[in-house]
């Protein structure tokens, strides 16, 4: 069976009364960016309040376009169409039940037709045709019964200019268009959890940014690799990510050399969140994106929480503050990240971690001890700025 | 600057193998298997190749058998070996410092009802042949020793080892992987009356993919590898004759001028020993004189971690191997470094560099005055 159109459907941004072309057009535009590396060509249309995806080329991924379309935020759902022209009913009804031999290759199931006439014109209204059509599908398969309640299978015929006929509802991921809402600054990091908290806000609407920090040669050039592995898959829902990466090893050391061993992971982090904010601000990001859950080490105690946030002027997005880990590593699973978040590289925030690191840090002793590096911070905080490496991770 | 300092890792391919493979790629391309005569011609290449090999160890040209590489030959030497005489006995010998591509099959043949028996090393690396004497058994049916150890340079005694085994047992058969030591120093499997012998291309120069397995006339071993029947039947699949020509020809290289190449290599390990002696809080592992490999140093170097100073090595373009992979969420650590009794904070600590006849004195010099500027910056941060 070749389907050669798909019908998009899409929840949430529907209710956004007058603002509702932005959404729909956000949307189109997303999806065929999703589509650009599939093979073949098409065509995203607005026709009547629907979205559809059609194809132009000669050739296509099936399969391909299937995935691309699981990953565009805004879509809950889709419908891969049979699209017909009217020539009478009974060659309709052949149709429909050719359709049906191909497409559902189960004898025996139960089912109920769903016209609608959007072309009044027709000379039979729905109802006519959900019984005649039902009727026919019946003498077609006789082990198939009707069943209006809890169908397997709802046959949808659509009359319109075309006929649309489908059957099967493929789940979108939900949310809102990337770029729907604002961009955003995820600290990115190698591990389960961040590239996590970048995809649940990118479903929001959210485009992202990325800032990871790396400390060579404490760090190797793989985990600087797995990291832009990690942006090259959550991109594949949230768009294009442009990626800083910063080179932290001296800060670390500073911060190393000077401070108290216990305090090091949460005023390197306190370093990390100032030079994020930067790099947000410059380029007009409302907020800085964390994949911090409450207690889960002892930076992400409340105290801790509190005191990394501290020195944060904008908004710091949290959204697996409430999550457990495993809750946190089945997204993972889902949204295919988590086979290379677990490559056992170190990362900066591991190195020269204490054995045993404050849990509930007073802030006023953080920002005491923070004053041994007022010689030389601003300097090296100035030179991670002016060295920081941007690379523009798309999906592949 | 790039300094290559990795060579037991892989080498560079020579010159006059690439110029070889280049011509059996593009224009003598044939399949030795084909009838016709650009089939011929590939078989006399293979042919040729053979010649080349047995020459430099001292064997007949029918004794060779190629293969994919290292791990494949110890894995049809090993398993094969087993499979070919379980009848006569099911015990095995073997070392504790063994490369994975042997300890595996080892553990393969464990769980299908073998038993092997691992022998203990000295600090330097080398096994006892007074407990390897008290090991060999009536069922011993197979004794696997390495040439010289990967991570260490140990050189074991594979003659004075060999002549104890069959003196004990006569129908025990001496597999020795050769794999760091072929084309660095003599390998003579038919004076040392062993009965199969691996070696890898990659490591003397040669191309990737590709290796062999030296074995005795009347040595039976089972195929581990099933179907169109070449090679007599040990090893099914179509020649990879580029390869193949293009190792036989490193080898060739290689022995050629052995003692020049040794002497070379050696030249090179004493002046970077020397250089490491002169670095604080740092020691080498195994041998330093003669009776070691020519071309693999292991250094300690105190409160340093190995894969850190690899990647600052990195930065300065020299490139070296980590004594043991290690990191913090998958300790892997070397059973080799333990085995030679290697402090246990020093494991963590070691790195392995290894030399090829492209290095000169100036790329010791580089890496030893890389060394001398990055251990001080690098002890004042350690993990406290």
């Amino acid at each position: 069976m070749k389907y050669r159109a798909f019908l998009i459907k899409y929840g949430e941004i529907g209710v956004k009364g007058k603002n509702r072309f932005l959404f729909e057009n956000m949307l189109m535009t997303q999806i065929r960016h999703a589509l650009k590396p599939v093979e073949g060509a098409f065509e995203v249309t607005k026709e009547q309040g629907r979205i559809y995806v059609l194809v132009v080329s000669e050739d296509y991924d099936y399969s391909g376009t299937v995935e691309a379309l699981k990953c565009v935020f805004g879509i809950v759902g889709f419908c891969p169409l049979l699209q017909v022209p009217d020539e009478g009913f009974d060659r309709l009804a052949e149709t429909v039940v050719d359709y049906l031999t191909q497409a559902h290759p189960k004898k025996n199931f139960t089912f109920k037709v769903n016209a609608r006439r959007a072309r009044k014109n027709y000379p039979m209204d729905s109802m006519e045709i959900n019984a005649e059509l039902g009727g026919r599908i019946l003498d077609a398969f006789p082990e198939a019964s009707v069943d209006v309640h809890d169908p397997e299978l709802v046959v949808c015929v659509e009359i319109r200019e075309q006929i649309n006929i489908y059957s099967e509802n493929i789940p979108g991921p939900g949310g809102m268009p990337v770029g729907s809402n604002g961009k955003g600054m995820l600290l990115l990091s190698g591990g389960i959890d961040s590239p996590v908290a970048g995809y649940m806000i990118a479903k929001r609407g959210v485009s992202l940014e990325a800032t990871y920090f790396h400390a060579p040669p404490y760090t190797s050039e793989r985990a600087k690799q797995k990291v832009v592995d990690l942006a090259r898959i959550v991109a594949r829902y949230s768009g294009p990510i442009r990626l800083n990466i910063v080179n932290f090893t001296d800060i670390q050391l500073y911060i190393y050399e000077k401070c108290p061993h216990e305090e090091l992971t949460i005023i390197m982090r306190r370093y990390m969140m100032k030079l994020a904010e930067h790099f947000a601000a410059e380029s007009g990001c409302l907020g800085l994106i964390t994949g911090e859950s409450i207690g889960q080490v002892a930076s992400q105690t409340m105290h801790s929480l509190a005191a990394t946030n501290d020195v944060c002027t904008m908004p710091v997005y949290r959204p697996l503050i409430g999550f457990d880990k495993q809750e946190i590593v089945t997204v993972s699973e889902q949204i295919g990240t988590y086979e290379t978040s677990i490559q056992p590289f170190e990362d900066c925030c591991t190195i020269f971690v204490a054995k045993h690191p404050v849990t509930k840090p007073h802030l006023e002793h953080i920002r005491k001890s923070e004053t041994h590096l007022d010689e030389k911070i601003d300097e090296l905080m100035q030179t991670a700025i002016d060295t920081v490496e941007i690379l523009t991770v798309e999906a592949e | 600057m790039e300094v290559y300092l990795d060579n037991s890792a892989t080498t560079r391919c020579s010159e006059r193998a690439c110029g070889l493979m280049v011509e059996l790629l593009t224009k003598d391309y044939g399949n030795p298997s084909s009838l016709h005569m650009k089939g011929v011609e590939a078989e006399r290449y293979i042919d040729e190749a053979k010649k080349k090999i047995a020459k430099t160890m001292k064997v007949s040209p029918k004794e060779i058998f190629f293969t994919s590489g290292g791990t494949e030959s110890n894995n049809l030497a090993i398993i094969g070996a087993a499979m070919a005489y379980r009848r006569a006995g099911q015990h095995i010998i073997t070392t504790s410092i063994e490369h994975a591509s042997v300890l595996a099959p080892m553990q393969f043949l464990e769980e299908q009802g073998f038993s092997v028996t691992y022998l203990p090393v000295d600090r330097h690396g080398v096994i006892s042949l007074e407990e390897l004497r008290d090991a060999v058994r009536e069922d011993t049916i197979l004794v696997s020793l390495m040439q010289v150890n990967n991570e260490v340079g140990a050189v074991e005694p594979i003659a004075e080892a060999a002549a104890i085994i069959k003196e004990i047992n006569p129908n025990t058969r001496i597999h020795v992987d050769a794999i760091q030591a072929y084309g660095k120093m003599a390998v003579t499997p038919k004076e040392w009356n062993i009965d199969l012998l691996s070696v890898s291309g990659h490591k003397i120069h040669g191309p990737k993919g590709t290796g062999f397995l030296w074995i005795r006339e009347k040595t039976k071993l089972k195929p581990q590898m099933l179907g169109g029947g070449q090679q007599k039947g040990m090893r099914s699949g179509t020649e990879n004759v580029p390869a193949i020509a293009g190792m036989a020809e490193a080898a060739a290289e290689c022995y050629e001028d052995l003692a020049g190449h040794a002497e070379h290599l050696y030249r090179l390990r004493e002046h970077f020993i020397e250089g490491v002696h002169g670095l604080a809080e740092t020691s080498v592992n195994g041998r330093e004189d003669r009776n070691g490999a020519p071309h693999i140093v292991s250094v300690s170097f105190a409160g340093v971690r190995s894969e850190v100073l690899l990647h600052a090595l990195e930065e300065r373009g020299i490139y070296v191997s980590a004594g043991s992979a290690c990191s913090s969420n998958k300790p892997a650590v070397s059973r080799t470094l333990q085995g030679i009794g290697v402090k246990q904070e020093l494991l963590d600590a070691t790195l392995r560099f290894s030399f090829s006849v492209y290095n000169t004195q100036e790329d010791i010099d580089a890496a030893l005055r890389a060394l001398e500027e990055l251990l001080p910056a690098l002890r004042r941060f350690t993990r406290r």
